[in-house]
């Protein structure tokens, strides 16, 4: 009885608490989305003859983004059926766009005009026990101005 | 996180087959850095309280970009041993050796550029 009470206690922080900070940091990203938008993001760069520059650094930026209790919940239900998982689908994206701010944003700090051949990398560094889910993402391209 | 990921150093860092700008007059060869961290106790708890609210888990961003940065340093290092003086077309890979553990390496070419 004692278990299915805590059970449900953290299910339902973890919606109330998930959800708003989900919300929150969704609005968070589209407002400094807007606001870096003049400086454009490129996947190539590696193939082509390089743009013209005088300075060219690397900028990394990266998110380590955990699922809520909830989710972790529903995503284990899904499993019985299948199908899209979109509870994963909103934490994976809410990371990648984190990563790509930072990244980017540290290479506006530095002046760049734009930040050319970006790569991903995702990978689950989640360990034993309850961390399992933490994933890890980052993003990072050369800034030249 | 600060402007650039590599320790402050001439030599030039990028993921681009070149230096903007510039022209390669010599390669060296594959440049590369790796560290394998284990996350602390303690984070991991707190970690484990942070997953019934889900969202970022800043202790451990915190701890993987150190250890990148670590990665990146070492093969710095090489390519200064090597007499280079740009490290391009870099690339990062992660992954899990084991429970707790992950590894972060870098790698890229070595070139002296003019």
């Amino acid at each position: 009885m004692e278990q299915i009470i805590i059970f449900l206690i953290l299910l339902g922080v973890g919606y109330f608490l998930g959800n708003r900070r989900e919300q929150k940091h969704y609005e968070d990203i589209k407002r400094r989305e807007k606001s870096t938008l003049h400086v454009p993001l490129m996947s190539w760069g590696a193939k082509q003859e390089l743009p013209y520059a005088h300075d060219a650094e690397m900028f990394v930026g990266s998110v380590v983004v955990a699922n809520d209790y909830f989710k972790t919940v529903s995503a284990s239900l899904r499993n019985l059926v299948g199908g899209r998982v979109t509870v994963y689908e909103t934490l994976i994206d809410r990371g990648r766009r984190e990563a790509m701010l930072r990244m980017k944003e540290s290479a506006m700090e530095w002046g760049a005009s734009q930040v050319i051949n970006v790569r991903f990398e995702t990978s689950n560094i989640g360990g034993q026990g309850q961390a399992a889910g933490a994933v890890e993402i980052m993003a990072y391209g050369t800034g030249i101005r | 996180m600060t402007r650039s990921i590599a320790r402050a150093t001439h030599v030039t860092l990028t993921t681009l087959e070149g230096v903007p700008g510039k022209e390669i007059i010599e390669h060296y060869g594959l440049v590369q850095g790796s560290t394998i961290r284990a996350k602390h106790v303690g984070k991991d708890i707190l970690a484990g309280f942070k997953n019934i609210v889900g969202g970022e888990l800043k202790a451990y961003t915190e701890l993987l970009q150190e250890s990148r940065k670590e990665a990146v340093n070492r093969m710095v290092m090489q390519a200064e041993e090597l007499g280079a003086n740009a490290v391009i077309n870099i690339r990062f890979a992660t992954s899990s050796v084991a429970p707790g553990a992950a590894e972060l390496f870098a790698y890229g070419t070595a070139v002296k550029v003019r």
